[in-house]
């Protein structure tokens, strides 16, 4: 939603700041007001990209408001820094650096863990801040005289006080603040962002380092947090301890989520909304103290009911009454409908995307090698000592009956899951102990047995994830790069929509696919990251007889100058593709052979048929 | 020099400390394991214990009333806040249930704020218990000395209803995994309203007993939250045991920190989180993969 014209956003929120000092005086809005929900508004947008776009809900944002906040402070007041502008970048750079350190314990642990340490963190500074560090903090007296920003120009001297005059210092502050996050948000890293939020194990899985990223947003949050500090203390001419209260975190995030999440502007609109509902409770209500009790029902009921806040809703809104399909929230049940008769019969006619180039002299041979692998959980003996060979350009299959080991053998191939013995060569290196990340990297990942979809995004952005990870590595930091220049991203993207046969619908979002439509963007996941060898864990796993045969086509015009090794049930699928199949059965190798030898192999027919051909024959 | 006698009093008042953290801990956690929610408003439950048991007392002058009044309204309170809404929400992401709750417990503060005002109130000890007592050593309020027993029944009952009965079982097999009991054929949705409404009265008893030894404030849950989580992170999520171990090293750290300085009290605290975190990050009892 935030991609439509270029600087369409940009250009409004120059337009909305510049003219909010004409309006919002006539809506009763006193400057000194404003000025308090842009500086909220700046914090958010950092905290934003951490919440709403990956998903990290932290509640000790307080600490690097603060630390900046009196970083900056203690510069200009008790050091006698003269440069207001320089000292609140110190601050941000100051508040990022403990972002850094504190994301490095924090991120350790996700969901309610990551949210208890911030707390937990919040607590400590708060203290740190009244007690060991008080002669540099002023402890509960804060730190008076702060003064705001001029700047020489020579012929004139801009120097910006309070009220209206402040706020076009503020302004311009958030507005590049804005920019900036627009350009994070827009960047492939910004992609990587809201894919951790959606599905961090397939994020992991498509090769991208998350906990890179995680600790990418979580100092990205710091840094905004850091300068609205800052900002802060210039704002009110004094540095209040009271920045590093757990209520200033717990003010954050009740904003954030008020104005709607993943939107940039919901903080801002969420400040708006907590401030003037205060004045307006407390002058014109004479409600006192009560007035923190109704922003938290009103809290409550939200939360509850419009839970994408305020500019979720009113999107929403627009969506219903433009009659066209608002972003609706991610369906948590998969509707099993399979729509194979809707579908557009298109053959599929792409051709197969060139693998990543080979290592110049080893076209054939062995790609991977296992040997003697050996997984053991507890007392069970998953799989026991398999010798599993591949070679270059071959299509090998896998059967065997339920649980014979199939997928355990595939979590070990893609170090999921790490064997208890044994080893795994893939293209001539010992991959055995490698993460799945750093295995996808090199070039081998697998498509999953149950779907493993970012379910918030559409059918392009999640291709674009993944093809994002071959062209740019496991982790990098192009944070102000648009998506769109990357060479060979938007190709690689459209060529994989043509093989997996999902040209019609690139934008629509991947909850409203049908089953049948998702199992193909499934394996398109594991296509998009180019692979050299690629697993797939029962393509045809809950399809209709017509999708099958759809999906064996599509797999047939896949393997084109491909290796892959596929696991499914359905033998006539298999025996038609496979050049090879291996049986597993009780976690070893049965037997290994041409579809021919398989098919009347006696041991193969016991193992399936309880050795019923067998008796026949006698 | 230490000062030997003030050491084992801080030592006492840690171990004091350190068995209402775990029981506050042991109620979060087990709500945590079992309905996969993490309740932030659990410090406000024990504010509210407080302020029932206040309540009761300013009426019945006796202690013992108190202390059932403030269990019991906090455990009707917590059946009453998982039937109404967190019900509502075991489908819907974390970050959401922290949301809800976390309002929920602003909320709870703001009403008691609201009723009773700032101002602190004054529970005291049941007369039995007043005064102080000679340890031979060292003289140490009495009623501190029976915090602890007092606790550590409160924490041996627990102990027999998750481990000794049948509502127990199904509790630890719903920690395990919840959607299996669920098939087997016990609702698993009353089980979770009753887990709900123990782990608030948990809650709710440490602060009516918690009351006469510090004085009443609608704020008085907050910073027993924040220590709760590291309670729990350091004794592992969704661990009874843990939260009994961790409870009584946060308890002894807090303490024994705060003789020296108390403002490195947290600090302190944390670097312990901290190591925990880098050392065995599932906490000291927890299992790995339960998140």
């Amino acid at each position: 939603m935030l991609k439509q014209r270029p600087y369409l956003i940009e250009f409004l929120t120059a337009a909305g700041l510049i003219v909010a000092p004409f309006v919002l005086p006539w809506l009763g809005f006193a400057p000194n007001t404003v000025n308090r929900i842009l500086v909220w508004g700046l914090f958010g947008l950092g905290f934003d990209i951490l919440f709403g776009f990956t998903g990290l809900l932290s509640f000790g944002q307080s600490a690097f408001y603060g630390t900046g906040g009196f970083v900056a402070a203690w510069l200009l007041t008790r050091a006698g820094f003269p440069y207001v502008v320089l000292a609140l970048v110190i601050g941000m750079i100051a508040a990022a650096a403990t972002g850094y350190l504190i994301g490095l314990i924090a991120l350790r642990r996700t969901g309610i863990y990551f949210a208890m340490i911030t707390v937990a963190i919040a607590e400590v500074f708060f203290f740190v801040e009244f007690n060991p560090l008080s002669d540099f903090t002023g402890g509960e007296n804060g730190l008076p005289g702060v003064p705001t920003p001029s700047f020489n120009l020579g012929f004139t001297t801009l120097h910006f006080t309070t009220g209206w005059s402040l706020y076009q210092f503020l302004a311009l502050c958030y507005f590049i603040g804005v920019v900036i996050a627009l350009r994070i948000v827009r960047s492939p890293v910004g992609a990587v962002f809201s894919a951790i939020r959606d599905n961090p194990l397939r994020a992991t899985a498509v090769g991208h380092n998350i906990h890179g990223y995680k600790l990418t947003a979580f100092v990205i949050a710091a840094a905004y947090a850091g300068f609205a500090g800052g900002l802060l203390g210039v704002l009110q001419a004094f540095m209040p301890p009271d920045a590093f209260t757990f209520d200033t975190s717990g003010q954050l995030v009740m904003q954030t989520a008020i104005g709607g999440r993943g939107t940039l502007f919901g903080p801002l609109v969420g400040a708006a909304v907590w401030l003037s509902l205060q004045d307006f409770l407390q002058a014109a209500l004479g409600l006192g103290a009560a007035w923190k009790l109704v922003l938290g029902l009103v809290f409550v009921l939200l939360v509850c009911f419009l839970r994408r806040g305020i500019i979720g809703g009113l999107a929403d809104l627009y969506g219903l009454l433009t009659g066209q399909h608002g972003a609706r929230e991610p369906d948590e049940s998969e509707p099993e409908v399979a729509a194979a008769a809707s579908e557009p019969h298109a053959a599929v006619a792409a051709a197969p995307t060139p693998p990543r180039p080979r290592p110049a002299g080893s076209p054939t041979g062995p790609i991977l090698q296992a040997k003697g692998l050996t997984k053991r959980y507890g007392g069970l003996l998953a799989n026991s000592d398999i010798d599993f060979t591949v070679n270059h350009g071959e299509l090998r299959g896998i059967i065997g009956p339920n649980g014979a080991g199939k997928s355990t053998f595939f979590k070990m191939l893609t170090c999921e899951v790490h064997p208890t013995s044994g080893t795994i060569v893939f293209e001539g290196r010992d991959i055995t102990g490698m993460n799945v990340t750093d295995v996808c990297q090199l070039g081998l990942t697998k498509s999953y047995q149950v779907n493993q979809l970012f379910a918030g995004l559409t059918v392009r952005e999640n291709l674009v994830i993944a093809a994002l990870s071959g062209l740019r590595g496991k982790f990098k930091l192009d944070l102000f790069r648009s998506i769109d220049s990357i060479p060979g991203l938007s190709e690689r993207v459209q060529h994989t929509l043509e093989l997996v046969n999902l040209t019609s619908r690139p934008d629509t979002p991947v909850s409203e696919l049908a089953y049948g439509e998702k199992r193909r963007l499934e394996i398109g996941l594991a296509l998009a990251t180019s692979p050299s060898l690629l697993l797939l864990d029962e393509p045809l796993a809950g399809m209709s007889p017509r999708e099958r045969v759809e999906t064996v086509k599509l797999l047939k015009s896949i393997s084109q100058g491909r290796t892959m090794i596929i696991i499914d049930h359905d033998m006539d699928a298999l025996f038609e593709l496979a050049e090879r199949v291996t049986v597993l059965q009780e976690g070893r190798v049965l037997v290994e052979g041409t579809p021919e030898e398989i098919k009347n192999n006696s041991t193969v027919q016991e193992a399936y048929l309880g050795g019923v051909h067998g008796v026949l024959a006698a | 020099m230490i000062n030997w006698p003030n050491f084992v009093s801080q030592l006492f008042n840690g171990l004091a400390l350190g068995a209402l953290l775990a029981l506050i801990s042991s109620g979060l956690t087990i709500i945590y394991g079992t309905l996969g929610v993490l309740n932030l408003a659990h410090g406000a439950m024990f504010m509210i214990g407080g302020y029932a048991g206040y309540v009761a007392y300013s009426y019945t002058g006796s202690f013992i009333l108190a202390v059932i009044a403030g269990s019991l309204f906090v455990m009707l309170l917590g059946v009453a806040m998982e039937r109404i809404i967190i019900r509502h929400f075991y489908h819907r992401p974390h970050e959401d249930q922290l949301l809800v709750t976390f309002g929920l417990g602003i909320c709870f503060v703001e009403i008691v704020r609201l009723i009773f005002t700032s101002q602190s109130q004054v529970v005291p000890p049941p007369a039995l218990l007043q005064g102080i007592t000679s340890l031979g050593f060292l003289f140490y309020p009495t009623y501190r000395l029976a915090v602890v027993g007092i606790v550590a029944v409160a924490l041996g009952a627990l102990f027999l209803i998750l481990y000794r009965t049948r509502l127990g079982m199904i509790v630890r097999a719903g920690i395990e995994d919840s959607v299996m009991v669920d098939s087997l054929g016990i609702n698993v949705y009353r089980v979770f309203m009753i887990v709900f409404g123990i782990g608030a009265m948990a809650a709710g008893f440490a602060g009516i007993i918690n009351a006469p030894v510090v004085s009443l404030t609608p704020g008085v849950g907050d910073d027993i939250l924040v220590e709760t989580f590291v309670v729990v992170v350091i004794g592992g999520v969704g661990s009874f045991p843990g939260a009994i171990l961790g409870g009584l090293i946060a308890g002894e750290i807090i303490s024994v920190t705060s003789m020296f300085n108390p403002g490195y009290a947290y600090v302190m605290l944390f670097a312990a989180m901290t190591l925990v975190l880098v050392l065995r990050p599932h906490g000291l009892l927890g299992t790995q993969g339960r998140e």
